[in-house]
Order: structure tokens, then C-alpha cells, then sequence
């Protein structure tokens, strides 16, 4: 099937070159900072994690909210969304590759990784994340390949790929509670240290993901013979709306705990996220265009009209995209380490190499879904 | 840990001798007691005659002392020269293993606007406490940072670290340092008896586990020319430490994380 993959027209190979440009630009500063170390990034002793951790974090969710249209589909036989879910566990499968480039880039020393496989320690969150996740990927390679495969002999699925499908769904959800708890379960951060942690990165995940399904079928739509028709789409933005609110309200709770019980520890990082510092901000424009972009998002999607009209409903998607990414890809890992937890104020800002090998890494994983969507259409005839 | 890694010798050891003295004693006719003998000794933990030991250690740091020695540095000095540690004057790229902080930020949750001044302005030497239950070594995924089960060391193996800083994520004290280029251009004056690190691994205090072996005290504790770092065995009762914990009023950092950590400060 991958050969499909292989051919294409002048807009498919110009794009394909787009993305290994970036990919090349990224490539060129990440053998800089395999030479020179991590201190080409904007991470110090104080913010020891940064931007390559949050867009791990981030994309986590991504690829976990293909559940969203598995679920439906094939636990509940719903049967709308047997155009879409093929699209969604190729989402997962690029999300988790680009999930492990950016843990790779973010080592201190990327060739000892194997040492995690090598000397397993359970009572580690890292291990088991590094575990879930490679599942995750295996599973929605073997579903998407299977039952792609069928597809193209138009035949029906062997039996023994039902269990995996179902297998994949818990396991969807896994990989983010996992890594959820690669934060929840630190004393010494507060700011992570909240039951909800877990709770709300599935809330915001569920929003994320399904938004972005939804702008990628209705590019495909545009670019492509392939229409997924109108009644999936707004299937798709009732889940968004649900995951929206709830994600919302969870964020709500936090900030209630934090500035009712008014415990410093847990407050100063809010007040670092929401009002600054100790005169230090970086982050407040950022924490307050995610908040306004959350909420408008939100009315949008609650109110039917807007939510059926696919100009609004696209504008909700885009914005509560951007004010995911800004909480969960941005604000939430970096406002962990600020203030220290020797109540020191000391910022981050990622530099431009960081940004380079962050966009590549994203080009990595477009390109990853680009061939798959490729393969997916052309099987299916709908280019 | 300790124990994965005796195995590991044991099994070098084995094959080593398995190489080198299998096939002679084969053709000698010996059985194989021979070389399981012999590999024990190979693998006996190495005794140093004079070591000093303990079976939990700890450090006491006396804050009033350390105020009555004024703009002291010699224990960062000692201990920084000791092991290699650079110096790259930036703080984006700082490595330091103790160092000062005033009570705010050492023990901070305890400050408050009327404490005497002698507190509020005493500073006190931070570094790795050497924690009972060390969130670190919980968090590390490849069991690179571990805790030596014999006398409470929490240790590094620079040469399994991974680099991924989850044990700087995790640690309540902010006494892990990164090293984010290549610390060796920036070491002024190289210890040939210590080794220095590699960029992309995770280093801290040892407790000087080098220095116990060969019968020494820590770095530091013997640079302190006021008596301030007293060091020792907190399960023997006669110990210096015990003794001066009983005496006086101590503080740990942070207690409310629960790692138990085995620096205490008198005030």
C-alpha cells in the first residue's frame, strides 16, 4: 500500500518539499545542539524542562483523542463515523512519532535511551509512559493497517483484529493519564500536584484532537475528492463542545482550590500564569489570549447556530486550538518551575534553535500523516 | 541498585575467568569450584583499610557558626575544586553542588515579616539532603540516580544518565545541576583523582563517597575552619551529629515533601 505514498501530483511533491525544508533547517540546529548541548535552548537550572516537553505533553493528547472516533464507531457501531476514524488513528500514529522525537530531542544524552529499556525501573512514570506510548503506536499501526488492507480488497477484517481495536481504546486513554502522571506525582511541584491533572488533560485532549479532525477533513474536503458529509462533522463538534465544558470547568476548579485555599505554594503559580510575579509576566498575554479564545470558542460551539455553520464552527475549532496549545503546549509545563522551589522567580523563554527543531519535529510528523492520508485516499479512490 | 551491579561484576568477573583460566583448567583437569572461587574473590566489595562508614549518614550544619565566619566561601570552594566542577558565570548554565541561600529560600515556609534578624539575615550553606525516601531516585527511569543502601548515599552513575531531568522535576531542594555543554573548558584547575562529566548528565552533592572510601571526610566538612558541617552515622547514638541534634533546635528543609531528608540545620 505504500506505494501510494509514492506517487503524487506537483501540489502533493511541493508540499511533501515544504515539509523537508523545514525538517532540514531543524535538522542543521539540532546537530548544533548535539554538538554544543541543551544550552542552545532557553532551559536552566531552574526551568529544566521547557517548550519540547510541553509540545510532548501536548501532542500526547492529540494522539489519544483518536478514541473520540474510534469509540464511537466501533463499540457503539457508529456507522457515520467509518469515513473519519481511519483518518483519526493516522493522526495518533504521526502524533505518537512526533510525542517520541521530541522526547529524543529533549535528552541530554539522545543514544542512552535505550538504557530506559535496558534497565526497567517501575516505580519510574517515565518508564511506563515510554511503554504506553510505543504500544500506542504499535496498536494503531497494526488497526490502521489491517483494516486499511481489507478496505482495499473489499473484504471484511480478520475477527481477531476486534479485541486490538478494543484494546486500543482504554489504552488511548492511558497514554495520557500516564503522562499526566509524570507531573501529578511530584510533591516538589505543586502547580502539577492536583488529582485533576489527569482528568483535565483528557478533557482538553478530547477538545484538541476532534477540533483538529474536523479542520482536517474539511481541508481534505477542499483539497481532495474525499467528503466525510456533513452529519460526522457535526457529530464530531458535539464531542468538542462536551470536552470543551468540562475542560473549562476543570480549569475553574483548579483556580477555585488554588486562590480559595490560598496556600502560596500552590497559588503563586497561578498568580505567575494569570497576573505575574515579582514584575516577572513572560506568560500573562499568553494565559489571557488562551482564556479569551477558550471561552469564545466555547460560545460558539454551545450555541447551535453557530456550531452548524461550518465558517463559525471552523473559526470555534482554530481558536480553541490555539488556546489548548497555549495551556497545555505552553503555559502549564513552564509555569511548573516558576517560581522554583526555592521561591525564586526565574523565566524561560525558548530560543530560536529550540523553535527550529520544535517546527521540524511538527514538519516530521505532517509528513508522517501526509503519506498515510495519501495512501488512505488513494485505496479508497478519492483523490 | 548496589546489588544489580555486584551481579554484574560477578557475571564480568565469571566471564573473564571463564576467557582467560577456563580453557587451562579444562586442560588440567579441574572442575569448575576453581574458578567460582576465584571469581568471589574478585567480586568481595573492596575493604579499604581505614574507610569510614556508617550505617546512615547525615550532616548537621550549625547556622549560628556559620554566621560568626562572615563572607565564608571555603566549603563551596573545597568542594567545587574537589570535584570538578565548573564555574561558567552565568546562571543559565550554572552547575553548583552547595552553595548559600539566605533563610527565605532555605527554609522558607518558616519565614515571616518580625523574625529576629539574626535568622532573617543568617545564610546557610544548601546542598543534595541525601534523602531517605528521594523523590529523585522514585522518578529516574533508567535507575541511573539510585540510593546506596549500606549508609544512605544518594548517588549519580554518570554513565547510564540519560540526560531526561526528571530527577531535577522532582527534587524539592533544587540541588540537582544539569550540564548543558561541556563543563570541562570551564574547570579552572582539573583534580586528575576525580572524574569530570560529560555534557547532558545530572550532577550533585556525593556526600564525598570517594572521600569516605579512603578514610576523609567530606570536602567540605574539613574545609569549614568554623566547625559549622558536622558529619556522621545518625543510627549510632554516641555520634557527633546525634548528639548535637539532641542538644539543639533543628530544622529540615521542606519536611512536608516527605523524603526525610538527612541535612538538619541548627539555629
Amino acid at each position: 500500500m505504500i506505494e501510494h505514498a509514492l506517487k503524487g501530483d506537483k501540489r502533493y511533491w511541493s508540499w511533501v518539499a515544504t515539509l523537508l525544508a523545514v525538517m532540514g533547517i531543524g535538522f542543521f540546529f539540532y546537530l548544533r545542539q548535539y554538538n554544543e548541548g541543551l544550552t542552545v535552548t532557553g532551559l536552566s537550572r531552574d526551568v529544566s524542562w521547557g517548550f519540547y516537553i510541553a509540545q510532548f505533553t501536548f501532542m500526547v493528547g492529540v494522539a489519544a483523542s483518536a478514541v473520540m472516533v474510534v469509540l464511537p464507531y466501533y463499540l457503539h457501531n457508529f456507522k457515520e463515523f467509518g469515513k473519519i476514524t481511519i483518518l483519526g488513528e493516522f493522526v495518533a500514529i504521526g502524533s505518537v512519532v512526533v510525542c517520541m522525537t521530541f522526547i529524543f530531542v529533549d535528552m541530554g544524552q539522545p543514544f542512552r535511551i535505550i538504557n530506559v529499556f535496558l534497565y526497567p525501573s517501575p516505580q519510574s512514570m517515565m518508564f511506563w509512559d515510554a511503554v504506553a506510548l510505543s504500544g500506542y503506536l504499535v496498536l494503531n499501526f497494526v488497526i490502521s493497517h489491517i483494516t486499511l488492507g481489507a478496505e482495499r480488497k473489499g473484504i471484511a477484517p480478520p475477527k481477531w483484529i476486534k479485541p486490538v481495536i478494543i484494546l486500543s481504546i482504554p489504552w488511548a486513554v492511558s497514554i495520557h493519564t500516564v503522562t499526566a502522571f509524570l507531573y501529578a506525582g511530584l510533591a516538589a511541584r505543586p502547580f502539577w500536584m492536583t488529582a485533576i491533572l489527569a482528568p483535565r488533560f483528557l478533557a482538553s485532549a478530547f477538545s484538541a484532537g476532534p477540533a483538529l479532525l474536523i479542520l482536517v477533513c474539511l481541508l481534505l474536503r477542499k483539497l481532495t475528492k474525499f467528503n466525510v458529509g456533513k452529519e460526522p462533522i457535526q457529530k464530531v463538534a458535539i464531542i468538542v463542545t462536551y470536552a470543551l465544558a468540562i475542560n473549562i470547568f476543570f480549569v475553574l476548579m483548579e483556580v477555585f482550590t488554588a486562590v480559595y485555599a490560598n496556600m502560596p505554594e500552590h497559588l503563586s503559580h497561578f498568580q505567575y500564569l494569570f497576573v505575574g510575579l515579582h514584575g516577572h509576566g513572560n506568560l500573562v498575554p499568553w494565559m489571557w489570549t488562551s482564556t479569551v479564545f477558550g471561552l469564545v470558542a466555547l460560545g460558539l460551539l454551545i450555541v447551535p447556530k453557530t456550531r452548524r455553520n461550518e465558517t463559525t464552527l471552523v473559526m470555534a475549532c482554530i481558536l480553541l486550538f490555539i488556546s489548548l496549545w497555549i495551556d497545555k503546549g505552553l503555559c502549564l509545563i513552564i509555569a511548573g518551575f516558576v517560581p522554583n522551589p526555592l521561591h525564586y522567580v526565574v523565566e524561560y523563554v525558548p530560543t530560536l534553535p529550540e523553535l527550529a527543531i520544535s517546527a521540524a519535529v511538527y514538519a516530521m510528523g505532517l509528513l508522517v500523516v501526509t503519506g498515510l492520508y495519501k495512501v488512505a485516499l488513494s485505496v479508497r479512490k478519492q483523490l | 541498585m548496589s546489588v544489580e551491579r555486584r551481579k554484574f561484576l560477578k557475571m564480568a568477573g565469571l566471564t573473564a575467568l571463564g576467557l582467560a583460566g577456563g580453557a587451562p583448567a579444562k586442560v588440567l583437569g579441574q572442575d569448575n569450584a576453581f574458578a567460582d572461587t576465584a571469581a568471589e574473590a574478585v567480586v568481595k566489595p573492596i575493604e579499604r583499610s581505614g574507610a569510614l562508614t556508617a550505617k546512615r549518614w547525615a550532616m548537621v550544619i550549625d547556622v549560628r557558626k556559620c554566621q560568626e565566619a562572615g563572607e565564608c566561601t571555603k566549603c563551596f570552594d573545597a568542594c567545587h575544586l574537589t570535584h570538578n566542577v565548573p564555574d561558567f558565570d552565568n546562571p543559565k548554565d550554572e552547575v553548583k553542588w552547595i552553595w548559600k541561600e539566605s533563610f527565605e529560600h532555605a527554609l522558607g515556609d518558616q519565614d515571616h515579616e518580625y523574625l529576629n534578624d539574626a535568622v532573617k539575615h543568617a545564610h546557610m550553606p544548601v546542598l543534595c539532603n541525601h534523602c531517605d525516601d528521594p523523590a529523585c531516585v522514585k522518578v529516574c527511569p533508567t535507575g541511573a540516580t539510585f540510593k546506596r543502601e549500606e549508609d544512605g548515599l544518594v548517588m549519580i552513575d554518570w554513565h547510564r544518565c540519560i540526560g531526561c531531568r526528571y530527577c531535577m522535576a522532582a527534587c524539592p531542594y533544587g540541588s540537582r545541576s544539569f550540564n548543558w555543554r561541556d563543563p570541562r573548558p570551564f574547570i579552572e584547575d582539573i583534580q586528575p583523582d576525580f572524574p569530570t562529566r560529560s555534557r547532558g548528565v545530572v550532577e550533585k552533592c556525593t556526600f564525598c563517597d570517594e572521600r569516605l572510601a579512603r578514610g576523609q571526610l567530606p570536602a567540605c566538612v574539613e574545609a569549614c575552619e568554623a566547625g559549622a558541617l558536622v558529619f556522621g552515622d545518625l543510627e549510632d547514638p554516641e555520634s557527633e551529629v546525634r548528639k548535637l541534634l539532641a542538644e539543639r533546635f533543628s530544622m529540615r528543609r521542606k519536611p512536608g515533601s516527605g523524603t526525610q531528608p538527612e541535612v538538619y540545620y541548627l539555629l
